[in-house]
């Protein structure tokens, strides 16, 4: 018996290295965004690019591991992001995590990936402070913030002779972040800001806003939030005939924008960090086979950073192995990463420095980048008559 | 501020006012004959909405080109019949079973029939998590004077809510089926006693209440060019405040409150010094205050004039 028993174990031992050889490991890692609620269409979008992201690594016949995603809903909502930010989290097969596309969330959660030490990559939420008010070694973004995104957006609409603006914004720290940065930037451009509006992020009429704003006869109303509430606010502007240009965030970057508002969708204009998918070496890659996956909803504006983002886990587990600190440590390291939301680098608060901002029209029911759009050449004007 | 601008808070006030008052005056039904708070009915305005949209979106995609009226015709007799026979249908199997639980036991058990068509529209409507773009089907012009903007769809809704709230009153008040409702929600034994059929009493009662929140889903969807899946949440809420600051049980209450609701979100977002964000916070406070004024409501009932 006393001899039989080590034996045993050493025979199990040697099966288990023949089984490793043949057969991989599983690793786990999560995704989370809203897949329920207002933005829905957006966390959809990004839950299949990195399902996609998956996919096609697990096909890989190089890959060291079998991948295996999970899939979590945070409603958009702070509360219900925290929890199933602790579920995975405190699930040691987790190794790292593509998370959040809600700024509210993401702010809610840093917190406890740190605690739990779990590495994630942000896929979606702008709000700078998300990497910048903390300095937690474990959250890292692949998209850019919204700072750079309103130093932009103040600028180019100077450019285009604009003067006076007035300004909605939802009161969550997402709208409350555009309003800050973009009224900064504006006074910087010599813009004049007629007057703020805050609103709560589920407002069904704006009339009483929008009566006030006509009275200011503003030429631009900044919109500071998501999408269904950019489609409220510039369908009751017809309504009352505020002839205003409406100018979004990224927020609004959307499909559901454009199909939520038909025509009325055409001319306004928005802006997000990145370059387009279709115009990045690897972009056609991705949206073929995205169009491949048989997926029955679009990828939507931050699918491709979802994908760059669960990539750029899936390599560095293939790096250093199923290990969340050795994770951790090559995440932090990233620098001149090819994805196809073009190269990755991240500073020293993990953030990814993303140089280039894109801006955007809708024009026939489209989001156009602006420059090959008609509005650039002169051809139509963003200005209602 | 220039009376231009003043005539249009007023008309868009007005038109939140009618919208208002169609929900809460089905509140105020259901509480009437039965003292029970129906949850749901918020919901029910966005199926109502949905309905109308679903018929408008199957009618465009059949390919037959009927002229606007026809469609926005077969949209509210689809709503408007299709949520009278769901709210019978409800009262039927959820309501009327649990009578003689205790009524927090219909309060919930409507909370989550709520939850569960919300979610339902949202699965099952293709792309349901989206805000959907409703159907302008009204006349789109107006008439402007100075800044003063008047559209023709608007002021159709607006006759349209009125005629609507008028006509339930004349339901109410002139007809063999509003008598029997007054008789039931004074008292139930005594008019069952009477001969009057309790059960399709409280069956016609909740189709008219749910036939109103479909009108005003519908109004709603038309007025704002967009529905969504959740618009019913706050829409429950407000309408429900309001029946309560009239006085639960009390239609002219509950026609009032939706008034004064709409008149105090307006206050809250034009005249207050601070932002916007708190016309809402402002509305909410103000009708604590109403209610810790007037516990039972503006127009409190007196068992007398019950419904």
């Amino acid at each position: 018996m006393g001899v039989r028993f080590p034996v045993a174990i050493a025979a199990t031992f040697a099966l288990l290295c023949t089984l490793g050889a043949s057969a991989k490991d599983t690793v786990k890692i999560v995704f989370i965004g809203p897949l329920t609620g207002g933005v829905a269409a957006n966390g959809l979008g990004g839950r299949n690019a990195a399902d996609l992201a998956v996919k096609v690594r697990n096909a890989d016949p190089k890959a060291k591991y079998t991948y295996e995603l999970m899939v979590l809903d945070d409603e958009c909502k702070p509360n219900v992001g925290v929890q199933v930010a602790t579920k995975a989290a405190a699930d040691n097969n987790v190794i790292a995590g593509v998370t959040h596309y809600c700024s509210t969330v993401a702010m809610g959660t840093v917190d406890v990936y740190h605690r739990f030490g779990l590495p994630v990559v942000v896929w979606g939420a702008v709000l700078p402070d998300i990497t910048y008010a903390n300095d937690y070694k474990e959250i890292h973004r692949v998209n850019g913030t919204m700072i750079n995104q309103n130093e932009t957006a103040a600028r180019f609409m100077a450019t285009l002779k604009f003067k006076r603006w007035a300004i909605i914004h939802d009161t969550t720290d997402y709208g409350k972040g555009h309003n800050k940065y973009f009224t900064e930037y504006l006074q910087k451009n010599g813009g004049q800001i007629l007057g703020t509006f805050g609103v709560t992020a589920d407002q069904q009429d704006f009339s009483a806003e929008l009566t006030r704003i006509k009275e200011l006869k503003p030429e631009v109303l900044y919109f500071g939030g998501i999408t269904p509430l950019g489609v409220r606010i510039r369908s009751q502007m017809d309504k009352l005939g505020v002839k205003a240009v409406f100018q979004g965030t990224s927020g609004i970057i959307s499909d559901a924008f454009v199909e939520g508002l038909g025509p009325l969708a055409e001319g306004v204009i928005a802006f997000r960090e990145g370059a387009p998918v279709e115009k990045l070496p690897g972009g056609r890659v991705f949206m073929d086979q995205y169009a491949k996956g048989g997926y029955s909803d679009d990828p939507e504006a931050y699918g491709p950073f979802a994908f760059a983002a669960t990539t750029l886990v899936l390599d560095a587990i293939e790096k250093v192995g199923p290990n969340r600190k050795k994770v951790r440590a090559e995440l932090n390291k990233t620098a001149d990463y090819d994805s196809v939301v073009g190269k990755i680098t991240f500073d020293d608060h993990r953030q990814n420095a993303v140089p280039l901002i894109t801006k955007f029209v809708v024009q026939n029911g489209k989001w156009v980048v602006w420059e090959d759009s008609e509005y650039a050449s002169g051809k139509r004007s963003l200005v209602r008559k | 501020m220039d009376l231009a601008l003043i005539a249009q808070h007023l008309v868009n006030g007005a038109m939140l006012g009618v919208i208002y008052a169609l929900v809460a005056v089905g509140f105020t039904l259901f509480f009437g004959v039965l003292d029970v708070i129906k949850f749901s009915h918020g919901d029910v305005v966005m199926l109502g909405a949905f309905t109308a949209l679903a018929t408008s979106a199957g009618l465009v995609g059949s390919g037959s080109a009927l002229p606007p009226a026809i469609v926005l015709a077969a949209m509210f007799i689809a709503a408007v019949g299709g949520m009278a026979v769901f709210g019978a249908l409800m009262a039927k199997f959820l309501v009327l079973p649990l009578r003689k639980a205790p009524t927090l036991n219909v309060l919930l058990i409507t909370l989550m029939a709520g939850t569960v068509i919300r979610e339902a529209v949202r699965l099952f409507y293709p792309q349901g998590s989206n805000p959907k773009p409703f159907p302008r089907l009204l006349p789109t012009g107006a008439w402007e004077i100075g800044e003063f903007t008047l559209r023709y769809d608007s002021t159709i809704l607006l006759v349209t809510g009125v005629v609507a709230i008028v006509l339930v009153h004349l339901v109410i008040t002139r007809t063999r089926l509003g008598l029997a409702i007054r008789a039931v929600a004074q008292d139930p034994e005594t008019a069952s006693a009477m001969g009057i059929p309790f059960h399709g009493t409280v069956l016609a009662t909740f189709a008219i209440g749910s036939a109103l929140a479909a009108l005003a889903g519908v109004v709603n969807g038309l007025y704002y060019s967009e529905v969504s899946f959740n618009m019913g949440l706050l829409l429950g809420a407000i309408g429900f405040s309001a029946a309560v600051i009239g006085g639960l049980g009390n239609v002219y209450g509950a026609i009032l409150g939706g008034f004064i609701f709409a008149a105090l979100q307006t206050i809250g977002a034009v005249l207050l010094p601070i932002a916007s964000a708190y016309k809402d916070v402002f509305a909410f406070a103000a009708v604590i205050l109403l209610m810790a004024w007037k516990p039972g409501g503006l127009l409190a009932e007196r068992s007398a004039d019950r419904v």
